[in-house]
């Protein structure tokens, strides 16, 4: 008896231990980020331009440039997720279709982001000749949004009860108004909460951005959809393997990486606050 | 008899949804467009199954073997560290924790997979590759063991959610009847909760697998880069996705190293596909939900 109740104990300690190094080490790791990236960052760092060969000055193009990329990706994303997410739950026939673009759906998302990037740079930059541009990476980017927006959507639309939609189109509906106007503004808080997670996932994305839209230094900011522009993951990879004064940049770095993780954390902090707030006032 | 407006929604909603296909088959398009054509040079044989790597000799050799095995070596360690960890932790949030902590290390867990991968290159690069060569004695700290302990964490939060959610859709009879057998905690978790979750958990699993292996900036950042068999856990590799963001800058549009880059890719892909495809459909089954 005394064996198994030591065995017992023993379990749940180890499987408490695995817990408590998962935590440790987020531990560590936002200390060390806070830590170095703070002795760099202030309102000048985040608002005016690199100078100096990188060793001094700010990030201003790179903020920029992430904004962007960021927002036109989900610009396009989003109405084609939702659409498709519509047509999975409202319509859905024929059976086989539907089956196939699940499939597609969900290789997408198990697609390594650098073939992500490598079919930007072989359709966008060099097919349709939009070379290492805004557009380049924005689309490449839309596309690696576009599953988590559609299952995000899906999920949402599913948790809308049938009986909307029954009483809608016994009310004379059509199937059309039950969509726009019953079920997407039902799930629209969901909806967005999936969207604004993609957000956070896609900002801080480097490998589809590397050859379709990135450089390492721009003395301006963006002017045009077919400018290259300078990004924040871009530029943290770029200030620890090019250039030569690493003790400048790797402090640059770390103030670069710590406003990332700020901007990505307050993303998905409101995505979680939405959400907590969509369950208490849920009323169905 | 249906108007014109519902008919054109339909329509677009239908088209919208072929886009997907039509993005995933254009990405298989590419890479092979790009790819296939340097096995008019070199053979499939080679190509796999040597090991010198010499792309920008002037008598270059495509021997993407060291590549490969980068890879799975990277990718063993993250799983040896990133099961343990996110297994563990999603037993210990859904079976054991009190529903307090459960509160505060579900959305933690979420956090870590909020992180992006070039900040966790960052932190590996300068702040664990640096420790782990002090504390080895090591000429460098960028090797198979710094990238795997990066990796294995940042799979955590896939593998921990995913089995998380099997075992929490484990009946609770089970439990019930396990416990009233008499069983302790562990040994109905082990016994009976587990076999229950099984097929879930290999899924979760799966997917870390898939998620490592096609990691790019943490490898890229923090493996090392040196294009051979690792000869223990502190040597240096270089797996596919390093090999190519860091090589596609050199080449030219067309040439034998761009080919063989594109080349490496559809291996990249081959392998997520599969494993993805066995997920889905065996384990997981969510494909014909």
């Amino acid at each position: 008896m005394n064996r198994r109740k030591l065995q017992n104990y023993l379990g749940l300690g180890v499987l408490g231990l695995f817990l408590f190094i998962t935590f440790a080490f987020l531990i560590i790791f936002l200390v060390r980020m806070f830590y170095m990236g703070s002795s760099v960052l202030s309102l000048e760092f985040v608002t005016t331009n690199p100078r100096n060969a990188m060793t001094e000055g700010g990030i201003f193009p790179a903020v920029v440039g992430t904004f962007w990329l960021t927002t036109l990706a989900i610009l396009v994303a989003t109405p084609m997720g939702v659409l498709t997410a519509v047509y999975l739950t409202s319509y859905g026939r024929p059976m086989w279709f539907v089956r196939l673009v699940k499939i597609a759906i969900n290789t997408l998302a198990g697609t390594p982001s650098i073939i992500f990037g490598l079919f930007g740079m072989a359709i966008f930059v060099n097919l349709m000749r939009l070379n290492i541009s805004l557009i380049s990476g924005a689309l490449t980017l839309a596309i690696l949004a576009l599953p988590m927006i559609i299952n995000a959507t899906e999920e949402a639309l599913r948790g809308v009860p049938s009986d909307f939609s029954e009483a809608s189109l016994a009310l004379g509906a059509t199937k059309r108004q039950t969509i726009l106007r019953v079920m997407i503004p039902t799930a629209l808080p969901n909806i967005l909460t999936g969207t604004i997670i993609s957000i956070g996932r896609i900002a801080g994305e480097t490998a589809p951005i590397m050859f379709t839209a990135a450089t390492f230094y721009s003395r301006r900011l963006p002017e045009s959809l077919s400018d290259e522009v300078m990004a924040l993951p871009y530029h943290i990879y770029a200030l620890m393997t090019e250039g030569t004064h690493s003790a400048s940049q790797v402090p640059i770095a770390y103030g670069t990486a710590l406003i990332l993780l700020l901007m990505v954390l307050s993303i998905s902090g409101v995505a979680v606050f939405i959400r907590f707030n969509i369950r208490r006032n849920r009323k169905w | 008899m249906k108007s014109f407006k519902e008919k054109s929604f339909q329509s677009i909603t239908y088209i919208t949804s072929l886009f997907t296909i039509v993005i995933l088959m254009g990405i298989i398009y590419s890479l092979f467009r790009e790819g296939l054509p340097l096995f008019k040079t070199v053979s499939v044989k080679e190509f796999l199954f040597t090991q010198n790597w010499y792309p920008t000799h002037s008598e270059p050799e495509f021997g993407a073997w060291a590549l490969i095995a980068g890879s799975f070596y990277v990718t063993l360690g993250a799983l040896l560290i990133g099961v343990p960890l996110g297994l563990g932790s999603a037993i210990f949030v859904s079976e054991v924790a009190s529903p307090k902590l459960k509160e505060i290390a579900k959305p933690v867990i979420e956090l870590l997979a909020g992180i992006p991968s070039v900040v966790y290159g960052l932190f590996g690069m300068a702040f664990l590759a640096p420790l782990i060569r002090q504390w080895f004695n090591l000429n460098t700290g960028l090797n198979v063991f710094s990238a795997s302990v990066i990796l294995g964490v940042m799979i955590v939060p896939i593998i921990a959610s995913m089995s998380e959610d099997a075992l929490s859709n484990v009946p609770k009879s089970i439990r019930e009847a396990a416990l009233a057998l008499g069983s302790t905690k562990v040994e109905c978790i082990f016994r009976a909760v587990i076999p229950s979750a099984k097929s879930g958990i290999i899924g979760s699993i799966l997917l870390g697998f898939g998620r490592a292996i096609g990691e790019t900036m943490v490898v890229l950042m923090v493996a090392g880069g040196s294009a051979q068999i690792p000869k223990g856990i502190f040597s240096s590799v270089r797996p596919m996705t390093s090999t190519i963001a860091a090589e596609m800058g050199e080449t030219v549009m067309g040439d034998l190293h761009y080919q063989s880059l594109f080349a490496l890719a559809m291996v990249l892909f081959i392998i997520t596909f599969v494993t993805n495809l066995i997920t889905e459909l065996v384990f997981l089954k969510r494909s014909f939900r």
